[in-house]
């Protein structure tokens, strides 16, 4: 039960990461995100947000620093608590598989999630390109859901859809991860989307700016 | 300095006037597409059903719909390219003449000009200067496409680059380049701010006007309302395949409302006005409509709406409404 020991939190600790040897994208950042908190951060493109993003859901792995979730480092035997929902629905989901099967992909998941989404029977049985990307957006929230997620980061997922969709989503997205006592890390550049969602806003330039010398 | 503003718009105006002549009109334009389902069965997709448009020179009109609308679907439509397994039905006059099949051909490309939506529609393995070069009609020189690169903020560097060594916003520039470049009069920008941040949409939507104030027509179709608010003398709404709603900025600027019930829901939902979200979605393209394609969201909605389809009325100069109790 040492999870529990530590802070409730996961923690970005002095990461630092660069795509290309000779310049740093970014180092020194720190950031924590408590559970139950929304921390919207907001930021240029090109700044590496999604690359924070990336390195905190354990795709890719810092060049230096450390990310901690609850005080632990990663373990890669179990589904990992920090899931990341991407901007892009219709290239995170297998085109061939039909949506029940990705419904089913992360186990465990409880029939209720459907209703609080507004993910209708029907499109149980079709495939990615017979929905729409707001509806397909719904999907890739849903199978965030594992019981053991406890943070999720949400990078520009309604950036790409019309602002009732946007509404629609986030009020969803909102009411399960404060039922649920999960933690998000929500990225976007419109600043009054994030004023709305977020207990907490970051500034990533400056978050940056902070310490990279 | 602001009266020379002031005095320009007047000029702008008058020119507006003498030049009052349409650039495109397009009426009861529809697009279905036609796939096979299981077996034998055919299967019909109303992807656009009903949609009206009139834009004139030097005028930017934005399309704004929910996103998987067809919205897309619906410049190509208008330049004919769209895929083979659909049909286009309805009328499109170009400069107050029809426009067939022939004379698409020939004014796509030069007088009608698509910016796309996807980054990746330069050719990979030409430099980027020589791409923009190739839609200039006289034998330019390199110096006048620098002089471009420089009007939209491209440094001239750039022009000896491959698109692989640009970024998404840099080649958005591009192909605003290529429109300055062009001699077209009629842009249709797909999604020009997807994905940028604030500073580069800001950017962008300068350039888009300063298209228009060239004399030309831009027509911007977006799901971004904010955007379109912030350029658009004109702003059409678009449900479920049909033209909901056209409103002049005017109308908006003096303090007045979205008429029809679904575009006051999106002005709603936006985050600094409300954030208010209105549950289920639109209309699947596989359903055929009796009555409004609104009325199962619309809070006013009554049995007329159930089972007669509103007209698109006209209101007011080019403004025009699809409901039967519009603007109560």
């Amino acid at each position: 039960m040492t999870k529990w020991l530590g802070a409730s939190m996961l923690e970005c600790k002095n990461i630092g990461f660069y795509y290309n040897r000779s310049s740093w994208l970014f180092r020194n950042i720190h950031l924590s995100i408590e559970r139950g908190e929304i921390v919207g951060i907001y930021g240029k493109s090109g700044s590496g947000k999604t690359t924070l993003a990336k390195i905190m859901a354990n795709y890719l792995s810092p060049m230096e620093g450390e990310v901690l979730v609850d005080g632990e480092k990663s373990n890669f035997s179990e589904v990992y608590p920090v899931q990341l929902i991407w901007q892009h629905p219709e290239q995170a989901i297998n085109p061939k598989w039909k949506l029940s099967k990705i419904f089913e992909e992360a186990k465990e998941l409880d029939q209720e999630i459907l209703s609080i989404l507004g993910i209708k029977e029907e499109w149980l049985n079709r495939r990615a390109h017979e929905l729409s990307g707001g509806e397909l957006q719904r999907f890739c929230i849903a199978r965030a859901f594992h019981p053991d997620t406890r943070y999720i980061i949400a990078d520009e997922i309604t950036s790409m859809f019309d602002a009732i969709t946007q509404a629609q989503i986030w009020h969803a997205l909102i009411w399960l991860v404060k039922e649920r006592n999960i933690g998000v890390l929500a990225i976007s550049h419109q600043i009054p989307l994030l004023e709305r969602i977020s207990d907490r806003l970051v500034d990533f330039n400056q978050l940056k700016a902070v310490r990279t010398e | 300095m602001h009266i020379v503003y002031e005095l320009n718009h007047e000029i702008q105006e008058e020119i507006e006037k003498i030049q009052n002549h349409l650039l495109l009109e397009v009426k009861n334009l529809s697009l279905t597409i036609e796939r096979f389902g299981k077996g034998w069965t055919r299967e019909h997709l109303y992807v656009i059903r009903d949609f009206h448009l009139k834009i004139h020179h030097g005028e930017v009109v934005a399309i704004v719909g929910a996103s998987g609308s067809g919205k897309s679907l619906l410049a190509d439509a208008i330049l004919g390219i769209h895929p083979k397994n659909s049909i286009v039905d309805g009328m499109i006059k170009y400069e107050n003449k029809l426009l067939t099949e022939k004379r698409r051909k020939r004014l796509r490309g030069n007088d009608i000009l698509l910016i796309p939506q996807m980054t990746n529609a330069l050719d990979p393995l030409m430099k980027v200067g020589k791409q923009v070069k190739t839609l200039m009609k006289q034998k330019s020189y390199q110096k006048s496409v620098k002089q471009i690169f420089q009007k939209v903020g491209l440094d001239p560097a750039v022009y000896d680059q491959i698109p692989s060594a640009c970024s998404g916003g840099m080649i958005r520039k591009v192909f605003i380049a290529m429109a300055l470049a062009s001699e077209a009069k009629l842009i249709i920008a797909d999604e020009p701010t997807n994905g940028l941040d604030d500073e580069s949409i800001e950017e962008m939507l300068f350039q888009l006007k300063m298209l228009a104030k060239d004399n030309r027509g831009v027509i911007m179709i977006t799901h971004d309302l904010e955007a379109a608010m912030k350029i658009a003398d004109k702003i059409a709404v678009f449900y479920a395949g049909e033209t909901v709603e056209v409103v002049d900025k005017k109308h908006l600027k003096k303090g007045g409302k979205f008429r029809h019930p679904y575009s006051r829901a999106l002005w709603n939902a936006l985050p600094q006005n409300g954030f208010i979200a209105i549950d289920s979605s639109q209309p699947s393209a596989t359903e055929k409509l009796t009555g409004c394609s609104f009325a199962k969201q619309c809070p006013k909605a009554t049995k007329k709406c159930n089972m007669e389809k509103p007209l698109l009325k006209e209101i007011g100069h080019d403004e025009m409404v699809r409901c039967f109790y519009a603007g109560m």
